[in-house]
């Protein structure tokens, strides 16, 4: 490293940098970075027929995760499981919001956290999705409230008919963009401390769902 | 009676924890190894492939480092070093006197565990819950993990509900899901009602200086998003070269560890929130650890530095089946903590040489670990470190006689023939109940030591 570098580190930098320097001065024979295609990592068998939103919706099902194709339905899922009152991003009032009051629920649109545990069911945007491991992506930027998407028992990811489906890992990974939180939600929260006993909604939902336009659910079902 | 440490401990144990460690262990190694065979055609070309990434970056650690440094302060982190576990102590109590905090929420970290940070913070008047349910288990009982990905596997559901009773969180009750639902309501106005957020990372990457954490439970997620202060403390053996490795590394974590695919929260963190977003921490520390990894980069057990914390050899490894996490009598149990302690302890080394001697040396850590760690190897070089330093050997066999012979070529010429008189002994006449069962269903070959020394004598040399 050069001076004017060294000098404006701290004492614990400037130590940690030069202890590492000095193990690696004479290190024989240093992995070179291998070359490897994106492909190795895909996991190929997952992908399956279809278009990426149809094979998205089968591998968002197989992580426990519920797919909706019409808010009438998410409005029907919510009365029948006694969620009646919830969080709405004010930005999908129109196309999530008014339906669900609509049909009887109570719909909040401004999030307060001191209120968290009367939303039983939380709705925000999904930045996207990935077909091959069944994720929804959150980005920052899009997420109108991240504890919204986290607290209630039902967190539903909207997923507009534009929102990107990367097919595989690696595309999400080159789309990650430069939002300062992207979060992948592959199925609801879950534990297994206790015995091994799979547990679902320890400290996010219980419940998660992608709500996503009608003509995408998967092809036969 | 006979036997090293580890052995003692793992007797001391009740019958049931080791079976239900031995059984846990072989259910996670079984789906491990499903899912890896369902998803790739070779399993082990990716585990090598994950295996020369991490140790490309750990024999040029030197440039990531400063890359992800440079990154991350580009990123609105604020960097911090520190080259001891009791600087990175002093380094996150300052910090959180600083920005006024008392009360912090931490997700799972297994190098918070390594620096003692929560009994440090608890010394100085700060309340720092652990929130994944293992961990906050763990913590109640005050008592320490025995696993990297499941701390509780050493308790049962009874011994959990009878804690939960003692600690106010309700009356006896060992549902399992019970027992999360009572733990998800305590802990929420825990996350709400703290003013920090600790985690660790599971990657940093150089190129963006993102930094990766995974939970399944949410909580470093909530962690966070609860929270406008966060401090990640990092192991500088995080690193990894670009964005595009992630892809490789995260598909091995969570299939290594939990037989995944992904863990359910996958955060990729660069930065502090944006200013117009309501939840989420508007300062980010990042407080990189040396504590001895320097040191060990170019040491001959470098390889253990490209561990991911995925615990597979943990489940896999037979002596770890039985005598569970807490054998090991460190933070890190198991294969890669009979590897790290002794490694981590320093001046110490000879307190802890007795772990890299409580393995079969069978291997199964080797194949089973996702970034292709050659264990076995580094026991070896650690028990012959101990040997060279004259450490003494607690509890294992005597080689006495053994050695005498091994050590002299006439000795063990003669042995070898000699022995040969034991073809003679009618051993299906000896009247030892247990030889007599052994030989109805095994036949003992015939002796023919020396064989090898001839057929070595015979070889043409190339």
């Amino acid at each position: 490293m050069d001076e004017v570098e060294e000098e404006a580190m701290s004492p614990g930098e400037r130590e940690i940098f030069k202890a590492v320097e000095e193990s690696l001065a004479d290190l024989p024979g240093k992995t070179p970075l291998p070359e490897y295609e994106d492909a190795v990592c895909v996991a190929s068998g997952r992908l399956g027929e279809g278009t990426p939103r149809q094979i998205f919706a089968a591998n968002f099902e197989a992580v426990g995760g519920r797919v909706l194709a019409r808010v009438e339905d998410l409005a029907s899922f919510l009365l029948e499981n006694d969620h009646g009152a919830g969080y709405c991003d004010p930005a999908l009032k129109g196309a999530v919001g008014a339906p669900l009051e609509e049909a009887g629920l109570k719909v909040d649109y401004e999030y307060e956290r001191d209120r968290c545990d009367e939303y039983l069911f939380g709705v925000t945007l999904a930045s996207g999705a990935i077909a091959e491991s069944g994720s929804v992506v959150l980005n920052d930027d899009d997420t109108s409230d991240r504890l919204a998407a986290l607290t209630p028992w039902v967190h539903v990811a909207v997923l507009p008919s534009e929102g990107a489906v990367h097919l595989t890992i690696p595309d999400a990974i080159a789309a990650l963009g430069g939002s300062p939180n992207v979060v992948w939600v592959t199925g609801p929260s879950k534990t297994a401390d206790v015995e091994g006993i799979l547990i679902e909604g320890v400290h996010g939902p219980g419940v998660q769902i992608c709500l996503m336009p009608v003509d995408d659910r998967p092809a036969g079902r | 009676m006979s036997g090293q440490p580890i052995d003692h401990y793992a007797r001391s144990l009740p019958r049931e924890r080791r079976d239900s460690v031995s059984a846990s262990g072989a259910v996670t190694t079984q789906g491990r190894s499903d899912v890896l065979a369902r998803d790739f055609e070779d399993p082990d070309a990716l585990r090598r492939l994950a295996g020369q990434i991490k140790q490309h970056a750990l024999d040029h650690l030197d440039d990531y480092l400063r890359q992800a440094v440079a990154k991350m302060r580009e990123n609105g982190v604020e960097v911090h070093f520190a080259p001891t576990a009791e600087d990175a102590r002093t380094i996150m109590l300052d910090l959180l006197r600083r920005n006024g905090v008392g009360r912090v929420v931490k997700a799972k970290s297994m190098a918070t565990e390594e620096i003692h940070l929560n009994d440090h913070l608890a010394a100085n008047g700060v309340d720092c819950l652990e929130t994944d349910l293992g961990e906050f288990i763990v913590q109640i009982d005050r008592d320490t993990p025995s696993h990297i990905v499941r701390p509780i596997i050493h308790k049962n559901r009874r011994e959990i509900a009878e804690s939960f009773e003692a600690h106010g969180l309700g009356e006896y009750d060992d549902d399992p899901a019970t027992i999360t639902r009572r733990a998800r309501r305590h802990l929420r106005a825990k996350f709400l009602g703290s003013q920090a957020g600790i985690t660790g990372g599971n990657f940093l990457s150089a190129e963006s200086g993102r930094l990766v954490l995974v939970t399944n439970e949410g909580n470093a997620r909530f962690s966070m998003a609860a929270n406008s202060l966060h401090i990640a403390l990092v192991g500088i053996e995080k690193i990894v070269p670009r964005d595009r490795d992630l892809g490789v590394f995260l598909n091995l974590l969570a299939r290594s560890a939990t037989a995944q695919q992904l863990t359910v929260y996958t955060q990729f963190i660069g930065g502090p929130k944006a200013a117009n977003r309501p939840s989420g921490p508007e300062k980010m520390h990042v407080v990189l650890l040396d504590n001895r990894r320097s040191e060990l980069l170019g040491s001959n057990c470098r390889e253990i530095l490209r561990c991911i914390r995925c615990g597979a050899c943990q489940n896999v490894c037979p002596v770890y089946r039985q005598a569970s996490g807490h054998a090991y009598r460190a933070v890190y149990g198991g294969p890669v903590g009979a590897v790290l302690s002794p490694l981590l302890a320093g001046d110490r080394f000879a307190e802890f040489a007795d772990l890299p001697k409580a393995s079969s040396l069978c291997g199964a850590c080797r194949e089973v670990c996702p970034v292709d760690i050659p264990i076995p190897d580094l026991l070896l070089r650690l028990r012959n470190r101990a040997s060279e330093e004259g450490i003494e050997s607690v509890g294992s066999p005597s080689m006495g006689a053994f050695a005498t012979v091994a050590s002299s070529p006439v000795l063990w010429r003669l042995a070898m023939s000699g022995s040969r008189a034991m073809n003679l002994l009618p051993i299906e006449r000896i009247p030892a109940k247990p030889l007599q069962e052994w030989l109805k269903v095994r036949t003992l070959p015939e002796w023919r030591g020396g064989e090898f020394r001839k057929w070595m004598k015979s070889r043409k040399k190339p």
